[in-house]
């Protein structure tokens, strides 16, 4: 047998995954070995120190451009981006799903196998501190999708698809109220997703044929593989049929559209959304998309790129799709979660507009567009906790007559937020839609940007109706209270809208930023 | 004195004020009040010193500020006016304290709203807050002087949109009957057309060298079907704030839910965007484009006319009755821009001017009928000039005035426009002639019913009927009715201020026309 060859690793590349990745593992042990009463605490402590670690880490190594661990994982201007954004958006959903004052014991489940609706159920829903197992969980996927989007092989990328996504299923089905419509949403997310990961891997197949006889022209590579270097040679010169290339593609960006919730692949969202604690919820809809989109974005820009001609059309209609669907269904909503769910779709499709201006305008606009829409989306979610009755939180919209009169602040905040995303100017979600729209103008994907500005206009209808239920209407007495958040729910309400605000009036720091970071290594 | 960053302390002073306001606490409404009247007071002397430092006959556009904002992508906070938008910005720093004065009482306890007498039994639970109406009145007043001051496509078009949210709130939260429905449609309107103003917005951006600078863009070489599309896309947006027929239908809506203060406002200045617009964005930036579509927007006008004018005589709601009135307004300076000369562009930027001060104090004057009243409702009335001679008197006055009587300033800008078209297009200019029997009628008969006539016994007994003007009311109106009778017979000093821009303009779209100008019009009365 020959000698194995083991790859040079730069740690300290790498440092910004391993440190959550570690952090994760020792939450496990913190669940072993430390008593019941300490342990929320000590996870909660963990988890937010880990967080803090890896952003130091992702600060420390902004300048770094290396693929390591060969060519495993992609270190660059992106994927540190990304990382980056992904690490302080886990930390507000964090502050988040660690509150603890609205709810009795936090909106987490104790035990989650006991059967719903006996009279243990009854018991611990009532009384129980909820599981501290919440903070792990929520690690190994932040973790995971560290890795997503540096990723530098499909087989990398897949294992990290993994990663992010079976926690994030268990997370699902924890939530303390409403039990049954959790597990439902767990179990939905579980199977669509395990299918849309079977698609993915068919798609790594598909690919690694393609590739047959070609190399990416590094020191020792054999021909054939899956890594993208590999693919974008592959793509220019390989003998193989464009069948399995063009199928590659299409399926790989089936796994990849399920998870950013794009039209067809989409019907999970507002159940799974409506289902799951409004915490993981926010966590879902900020830092699932953004990792989502990072790996959509390195596939297509990195191993994809010479086959642009072929998939943008395809993916534009997917894109166009996904505003429409979107914006249409969000007006038919009833319940404030679902409307958030579909709203996400249509933000879905904006990016899509973004990632298919194809060039360096693209990039950088759909990564601004990642960071502005996580920190609205946070805090809308955040402040749909804060709603609540004696049943738990009121999402149905009807409840939410009056609200302004009962509590300007809230009210006003939550105007805030939804007239972001409605794109007003001077919020973020304005900026962020302007980015994306400009480049993909640029890049001569016209009707790209009427479809988006026409979904837009029909999109504005569903939030102005929930700031006319909040406004206009008259309380009554079903109106549920405002509860008074605590100190970490603040927090992350005070730092969503707070980012929405500054990144609406001062943007230019940021994309500066993004702009500079827009160049991926091969 | 003209080193002075006069535009940016004028948009910036109305929002320091906003918040000051909106953070006084529910229980002085008086203080509130009084601060935001002082506040609005402050804008306008800083106004008339701006107008006084405005050199008449120097270049183009004045005060010229720039800072940087974004510069990726060539967007820079610039404030520069000419002459048409210093006429406007003088018409707001007039309009906003005056409103503010006529709103006095309006946000006390749903009184100056009818139809929420009806719901008496929930007006004592939420008793909306006097501070943040007034606040919510000050920042209006900084982003439509935000509107009127900016110099750069991106700026504009975030006032543009900005200035939504607090009309919005203003007539959703302190409206009357269908406050609800009027807010949301105005908004909704409002947004679809900017939002196909933001298409075209990134469009020119994209063909025009990737910069927002008005100055800069104005010599774009644009591929000529672009620019008609890029036109097309700022044209719907201001057609639809103006209104012009056909995207006329929110304005009734808004103009009779609004309260009084916030429809004289919203007709007075806020519609005036869009031909603001009209005049700064599509001729001088698309004017190929501009002459492509004139022909259809002067039929739009001119129907908008006849039209506006027919259904505000049927009109039993004083406040409608008034909106549409402006939208038939709306028409005539419409058809003042697109007939491309010099005279009728001049005649319908003093239309904006005297329409706001006319309009302006007909809403006034129709809030405070309808204040004492409690409905708005003409067959509600009949007879007032018997019991308040001196209301009765101002709102014959102010019909007068919006119907263009010689002697007026509305006379001058109108006969302009007139005179202006009927030298290019003999049709149009008829038909909008007929406009004004039209107008004659809608205006007088509603006087009629309303103010004249035998007293309508139901009056009588409403006591708030008995009060005739009181010192704060006299204290609204007469600046109005001041300025509408000394523009009528020396509009002079504006029309020197409008003209060379006006001018400019129709040079940028490529018409020239030895038209006399309005000075010479002037000599030979």
């Amino acid at each position: 047998m020959s000698e194995v060859n083991l790859p040079p690793i730069d740690y300290a590349a790498l440092a910004p995954i391993l440190i959550p990745f570690g952090v994760a593992c020792a939450g496990v042990l913190v669940e072993a070995f430390v008593p019941r009463r300490a342990r929320y605490l000590a996870q909660l402590g963990l988890a937010l120190a880990g967080l803090l670690a890896a952003l130091v880490a992702v600060v420390l190594v902004a300048d770094r451009r290396v693929l390591t661990i060969g060519g495993a994982v992609a270190v660059d201007g992106p994927a540190l981006f990304l990382q980056g954004t992904i690490v302080v958006l886990a930390l507000i959903a964090l502050l988040l799903i660690g509150e603890r004052s609205l709810d009795n014991g936090g909106s987490f489940v104790a035990q989650a196998a006991i059967t719903v609706g006996s009279e243990r159920d009854r018991v611990q829903e009532e009384r129980e501190p909820g599981a501290t197992e919440v903070y792990p969980l929520t690690m190994f996927a932040v973790s995971g999708m560290l890795l997503f989007v540096a990723a530098g092989d499909l087989l990398t990328m897949f294992i990290a698809l993994e990663v992010l996504s079976l926690p994030l299923y268990l997370l699902c089905a924890l939530a303390r109220r409403r039990r049954l419509l959790s597990q439902e949403a767990a179990l939905k997310y579980f199977m669509l997703g395990a299918y849309a990961s079977g698609f993915f891997l068919f798609g790594v197949a598909l690919i690694y044929g393609f590739t047959v006889g070609v190399g990416n022209g590094r020191k020792g590579d054999q021909p054939g593989g899956v890594d993208f270097a590999t693919i974008h040679a592959a793509v220019g010169d390989s003998s193989a049929s464009p069948v399995l290339l063009f199928a590659g593609i299409a399926l790989l960006s089936i796994g990849l559209l399920f998870k950013a919730a794009a039209a067809p692949f989409h019907v999970w969202t507002p159940d799974v959304y409506q289902g799951a604690p409004t915490s993981i919820t926010a966590f879902m809809a900020a830092c699932t998309k953004v990792a989502a989109f990072g790996g959509l974005l390195r596939v297509l820009y990195v191993a994809f790129a010479g086959a642009a001609w072929d998939f943008t059309p395809v993916l534009g209609t997917v894109g166009v799709l996904t505003m429409l669907v979107g914006a249409i269904l969000a007006v038919t909503q009833t319940d404030v979660k679902r409307l958030l769910a579909y709203s996400s779709v249509a933000n879905a499709g904006y990016l899509l507009v973004g990632v298919l201006a194809g060039s360096k305008d693209g990039l950088s606009s759909t990564m601004f567009y990642l960071v502005a829409y996580g920190f609205s989306v946070i805090a809308a979610f955040a402040l749909v906790t804060l709603v609540r009755d004696p049943d738990g939180e009121a999402t149905h919209l009807s409840r939410w007559a009056g609200l302004g009169r009962r509590s300007p602040l809230f009210a006003s905040v939550f105007t805030f937020v939804l007239l972001a995303f409605a794109g007003i100017p001077l919020t973020s979600g304005f900026m962020s839609k302007f980015a994306v729209f400009g480049a993909a103008l640029a890049a001569g994907q016209v009707w790209l940007v009427i479809v988006g500005v026409v979904s837009s206009m029909i999109l504005a209808f569903p939030y102005l109706r929930v700031v006319v239920m909040m406004w206009l209407s008259e309380p009554s007495d079903a109106t549920p209270t405002v509860t008074v958040p605590g100190a970490l729910t603040s927090a992350a309400v005070m730092i969503g809208v707070l980012a929405t605000l500054v990144l609406g009036v001062v943007p230019a720091w940021l994309l500066d930023l993004s702009r500079g970071a827009a160049e991926f290594v091969r | 004195m003209s080193d002075f960053p006069f535009l940016s302390v004028l948009t910036v002073a109305p929002l320091v004020g906003a918040v000051v306001v909106a953070f006084l606490p529910r229980r002085r409404p008086e203080l509130a009040k009084r601060i935001a009247l002082g506040w609005s007071l402050a804008v306008l002397a800083l106004s008339v010193a701006m107008w006084i430092a405005f050199k008449v006959g120097g270049d183009r556009m004045q005060f010229r500020e720039s800072y940087p904002w974004i510069p990726d992508w060539g967007i820079r906070v610039t404030f520069a006016v000419d002459g048409i938008a210093l006429v406007m910005l003088m018409l707001i720093a007039v309009l906003v304290p005056l409103v503010i004065l006529a709103s006095w009482h309006d946000a006390d306890d749903g009184s100056g709203a009818p139809g929420e007498a009806a719901r008496a039994g929930t007006v004592a639970v939420n008793k909306r807050s006097v501070p943040v109406y007034f606040a919510l009145i000050l920042a209006l007043e900084c982003t439509m002087i935000g509107v009127f001051a900016a110099a750069d496509v991106f700026l504009f078009y975030v006032f543009f949109e900005v200035m939504l949210v607090p009309m919005y709130f203003l007539i959703g939260s302190y409206g009357g009957h269908q406050r609800q429905y009027a807010a949301v449609k105005f908004f909704l309107y409002s947004l679809v057309g900017g939002l196909f103003m933001l298409a075209a917005v990134i469009g020119l951006w994209a063909v025009g060298g990737r910069t927002f600078d008005w100055s800069a863009l104005i010599g774009a070489d644009i591929a000529t079907d672009t620019a008609r599309w890029l036109f097309l896309g700022f044209f719907v947006a201001f057609a639809i704030k103006a209104p012009f027929f056909p995207f006329h239908t929110w304005l009734p809506d808004a103009g009779g839910a609004a309260p009084a203060g916030a429809a004289a406002l919203l007709v007075g200045v806020l519609d005036k965007v869009g031909t603001f617009g009209i005049l700064r964005y599509c001729l001088p930036l698309f004017p190929e484009a501009s002459r492509w579509f004139a022909p259809w927007a002067l039929a739009l006008a001119a129907i908008g006319i006849i039209y506006a004018a027919l259904l505000a005589v049927g009109q039993n709601d004083l406040k409608r009755l008034v909106s549409y009135t402006s939208i038939a307004h709306f028409g005539f300076i419409g058809i003042g821009i697109f007939a491309f000369t010099t005279q009728a562009g001049t005649g319908a930027v003093l239309y904006m001017l005297n329409h706001g001060l006319a309009t302006g104090l007909l809403f006034l004057v129709v809030g405070m009928l309808v204040a004492r009243r409690r409905s708005a409702l003409v067959s509600d009335f009949g007879g007032v000039g018997r019991l308040v001679p001196l209301l009765g008197g101002v709102l014959l006055f102010a019909g007068l005035a919006s119907l263009a009587l010689p002697g007026t300033a509305p006379f001058v800008s109108e006969f302009l426009v007139l005179i202006g078209t009927f030298t290019v297009n003999k049709p149009v200019a008829v038909i909008a002639t007929i406009g004004i029997i039209f107008a004659a009628a809608y205006v007088l008969w509603m006087v009629q019913r309303t103010a004249q006539g035998t007293l309508n016994p139901a009056l009588s007994e409403v006591d708030d009927m008995r009060r005739d003007l009181t010192a704060r009311e006299r204290v609204v109106v007469a600046p109005l009715i001041a300025l509408l009778i000394v523009l009528g017979f020396y509009p002079k000093p504006v029309t020197d201020v409008i003209n060379p821009a006006v001018q400019a303009t129709m040079q940028d779209v490529g018409t020239s026309d030895p038209a006399p100008t309005a000075g010479n019009l002037e000599a030979a009365k």
